[in-house]
């Protein structure tokens, strides 16, 4: 008897499966179930572009209407990986132009897109809809402009902090006047400025427009035409807040604000003078994010505007928001999921700056019954802070301190910050994603790796002693999936003896630690499922196998080798001539 | 505080286990400082001392310590604090306008430029832009390939006549050749020069030319004004601004 579900029904009911964790699952049931699921997904995620080919994405998901790559490792964002590692997303364009052209979306994050490859999706995927690049870099505004000009159905266009070849504004002209289909335009990260009729126009026919990011060149004034001809926006990013208004145009624009009934989301404000601040105070109330982390509002102005933002979920706030305003924070936005406090370099990076302490923090997780992610920079803190947090808000997820000082320790005790990161770890089961920092011995790893059992991503800088500090970690974070380290003392041994681990991870990242050159070969020579690349600047074929590396990136591949690797990225494969490892095999 | 005689101890017992022979000076230690936060002089990652093929070229601006001293301050390590760049250019702009030194922060500028230009994936040595009226994509030619303005000429006129497939909203549509440096034509061709002057192609010695051209334009003859107005003889079109 054929127990088998038909396909058609499976179907039907896979395409109420959106999840690609769930599909996962369902791929691996059996066969026909692969099959089906693979015939059926649309929204395919490739996490690490290097980890499975281009082409064997393009033959398994032939229905494929969203792709989403990411390319570089996270660290590259802090200039850790040298220019031309790679993360090109060329082939990838090449590939599915010719075999998924109904390609309709694109999401590429740390990837290097030459101008070419804007023009190859602009020419190659007749419906394209969506393009969204975050931290990429090797195109123009020339590729802007071919993009503009041939997606006539283009729906999100979004360059998020992408390093782009400024060749003038004039890309935005390229708009068809038959183009009305936009949903969501974002050119904050641009420095030229573009044509304001232009722009004026390309708003006015896109009556679906609900997000607008500007940059920095749209002045003030024209903002407020803009802010006229689409009161509709639900996510506003204004340019530079700062030119000198008359009377009459102050007013128009707090009418126009005054209009924006839909607003959930601001950012951008550039440079915002202080007299301008309650321009913004009608739309707070409905504003449920704001990033306010290149703006330079000082605090009596930002306690204004924070009071007023009750419905406030995410608040991204330069440190100049001291203690006092984010105690404003804690009793104003219970609603707060999420804080981040960047540095403004007010006092320079070394100096302290008295005025914000871990009090802030604290004050918040005593006040936000939601507050679950936290990126805080500050230059110091104490670990009976830490115990407290972690006491308030047990239910973080993400936990990212950054004590800018390296190895500082606890600034009243002058003890190592392990017993606060000990607390973090036990109290918050449900902790994701935590960076560490400040004096740490291996013992505030013993404890990581003993409770951080849902940890899925660790960043480590200055830390540690021994190699003990990432034995802990590779044998107790069962979850472990990205591992980032910079200038630890320690590599080899812990290395080799979990080099099994290193397969059930996405990636490990090494930099200016002491993992031996004869390391990486013998770990290069054990586990073949995985790329170990040595990445440094120095010829290594004369190097002793004792000596260290300057980074190493390991990372399970089924793609094998990468065949675009530059000269100063060595792998057994690629460079044969350095030899097998000396060292002795266990 | 671990103390060294603990490290060192935990350091031996791993080395027995796995029998690494990491080197008699090789094993690298962080001694951390007594009390204060300071990462001075004893903060001590790895030095030439260990590591005689290794050179110190880069020790003076990383972190990546084959061969380099610590530094003194935060600020001066790389990718610390970790902030993205677009971050820290903004925050050095702030820096550098609280102290009202614009020249400072001009330079930042032209670094950002800088980075910019560099991280296209190749250095691109040679290659120059080239955008024709009418014509939303903007091609790249490699003038090191070409010996004379009749050879750029014809890779011009390829490029942009001859439409390939792949290619969108080329020129299709025109029937005639371009004939971009003789003869009465739709187009002329000029370029941008170091100075940021637009001129006509021709007038200069091959060898001068690619060393002060920027990027190169086909131009609409008719918008051609002021290099060249539309009904006049050839000869006196080439006439440099």
């Amino acid at each position: 008897m054929d127990l088998r579900l038909p396909s058609k029904v499976l179907e039907h009911i896979l395409s109420f499966v959106d999840s690609n964790e769930d599909r996962n699952s369902v791929s691996l049931v059996c066969k026909s179930w692969f099959e089906t699921e693979r015939r059926t997904r649309k929204r395919v995620i490739v996490r690490n572009c290097y980890a499975v080919t281009p082409e064997a994405v393009a033959r398994r998901f032939p229905e494929m209407r969203s792709l989403t790559l990411k390319g570089k490792p996270h660290f590259a964002d802090y200039n850790l990986v040298p220019d031309g590692w790679g993360g090109y997303a060329w082939p990838w364009i090449e590939a599915m132009a010719a075999k998924c052209p109904s390609l309709e979306e694109l999401r590429l994050k740390r990837m290097v897109v030459t101008d070419e490859c804007l023009e190859k999706i602009a020419a190659s995927f007749k419906d394209f809809k969506v393009l969204v690049l975050t931290s990429c870099e090797g195109f123009s505004t020339d590729g802007l402009a071919a993009i503009a000009v041939a997606c006539s159905n283009l729906r999100e266009l979004e360059l998020r902090e992408c390093i782009v070849e400024d060749l003038g504004g004039d890309w935005l002209s390229y708009f068809p006047e038959t183009l009305t289909s936009l949903v969501s335009l974002d050119f904050s990260c641009l420095d030229s400025e573009v044509k304001l009729s232009d722009l004026e126009r390309l708003v006015s026919r896109s009556p679906n427009l609900k997000s607008l990011k500007l940059n920095r060149a749209v002045s003030l004034d024209a903002l407020g035409s803009l802010l006229r001809l689409a009161p509709q926006l639900v996510e506003l990013g204004t340019g530079s807040f700062s030119d000198k208004l008359d009377q009459e145009a102050v007013s128009k624009l707090s009418q126009a604000f005054s209009e924006m009934k839909e607003l959930k989301s601001l950012s951008g404000l550039w440079d915002v003078l202080p007299e301008y601040i309650p321009l913004l105070y009608s739309v707070c109330p409905g504003l449920t994010s704001l990033n306010l982390s290149y703006a330079t509002v000082q605090m009596p102005d930002l306690v204004e505007l924070l009071t007023r933002c009750s419905n406030l979920q995410k608040l991204w706030v330069m440190d100049l928001i001291e203690d006092k305003g984010l105690q404003v924070v804690a009793s104003s936005c219970k609603e707060l999921r999420e804080l981040r406090v960047f540095p403004s370099g007010a006092e320079g990076l070394n100096d302290t700056n008295v005025a914000m302490t871990e009090q802030g923090l604290v004050s918040v997780s005593e006040g936000c019954p939601n507050l679950e992610s936290v990126l805080y920079f500050c230059v110091q803190f104490t670990n009976a802070a830490m115990v407290t947090i972690a006491r308030n808000r047990p239910n973080l997820k993400c936990f990212r301190l950054c004590v800018m000082e390296p190895f500082a320790p606890d600034h009243k005790t002058q003890k190592p910050l392990d017993e606060g990161f000990k607390a973090i770890a036990e109290r918050c089961k449900d902790l994701q994603r935590l960076s560490v920092s400040g004096l740490l011995t291996d013992k505030a790893f013993e404890y990581i790796g003993t409770h951080g059992k849902k940890l899925r991503m660790l960043s480590i800088a200055f830390a540690g002693d021994s190699d003990l500090m990432l034995h802990h970690l590779l044998s107790g974070c069962e979850s472990l999936n990205k591992l980032e380290i910079r200038d630890c003392p320690f590599g080899d041994t812990a290395l080799l003896e979990n080099a099994a681990k290193l397969e059930t991870m996405r990636s490990l990242w090494m930099s200016s630690c002491c993992v031996s050159f004869g390391a990486c070969k013998l770990l290069s020579q054990k586990m073949p499922k995985l790329n170990v690349e040595v990445i440094d600047e120095h010829p290594l074929e004369t190097r002793p196998d004792s000596s260290p590396v300057e980074r190493i990136y390991i990372y399970r591949t089924l793609a094998g080798p990468r065949l675009d690797m530059p000269e100063f990225v060595w792998t057994i494969q690629k460079n044969p001539e350095i030899g097998v490892s000396h060292l002795a095999i266990k | 505080m671990i103390t060294e005689l603990e490290m060192g101890k935990a350091e031996s017992e791993l080395e027995l286990g796995l029998g690494l022979s990491l080197g008699g000076g090789t094993a690298s230690k962080i001694v951390k400082p007594g009390g204060g936060g300071a990462w001075g002089e004893r903060g001590r990652l790895l030095t030439a001392k260990d590591f005689p093929s290794v050179g110190s070229k880069r020790a003076a601006d990383s972190a990546s310590h084959a061969g380099a001293s610590p530094p003194r301050s935060s600020s001066q390590v790389v990718g610390w604090p970790p902030i993205g760049s677009h971050r820290m250019n903004s925050l050095v702009n702030n820096q550098a306008t609280k102290k009202e030194d614009d020249g400072k922060k001009k330079a930042k500028d032209d670094e950002t430029k800088d980075v910019t230009k560099k991280v296209n994936g190749k250095v691109q040595v040679g290659f120059i832009k080239v955008n024709m009226d009418g014509v939303a994509i903007g091609r790249k030619v490699d003038l090191n390939a070409h010996s004379s303005y009749e050879n750029l000429a014809q890779t011009l006129e390829d490029m942009f006549f001859r439409s390939s497939p792949g290619t969108i909203g080329l020129t299709g549509q025109f029937t005639k050749p371009l004939r971009l440096l003789d003869g009465p034509s739709e187009f002329v061709l000029t370029y941008e020069d170091k100075e940021g002057d637009w001129m006509l192609v021709g007038d200069v010695p091959w060898r001068m030319f690619i060393t002060s051209v920027k990027r190169l334009r086909v131009m609409k003859t008719s918008e051609a004004n002021g290099l060249a107005a539309r009904h006049q003889e050839p000869k006196e079109r080439h006439k440099p601004v």
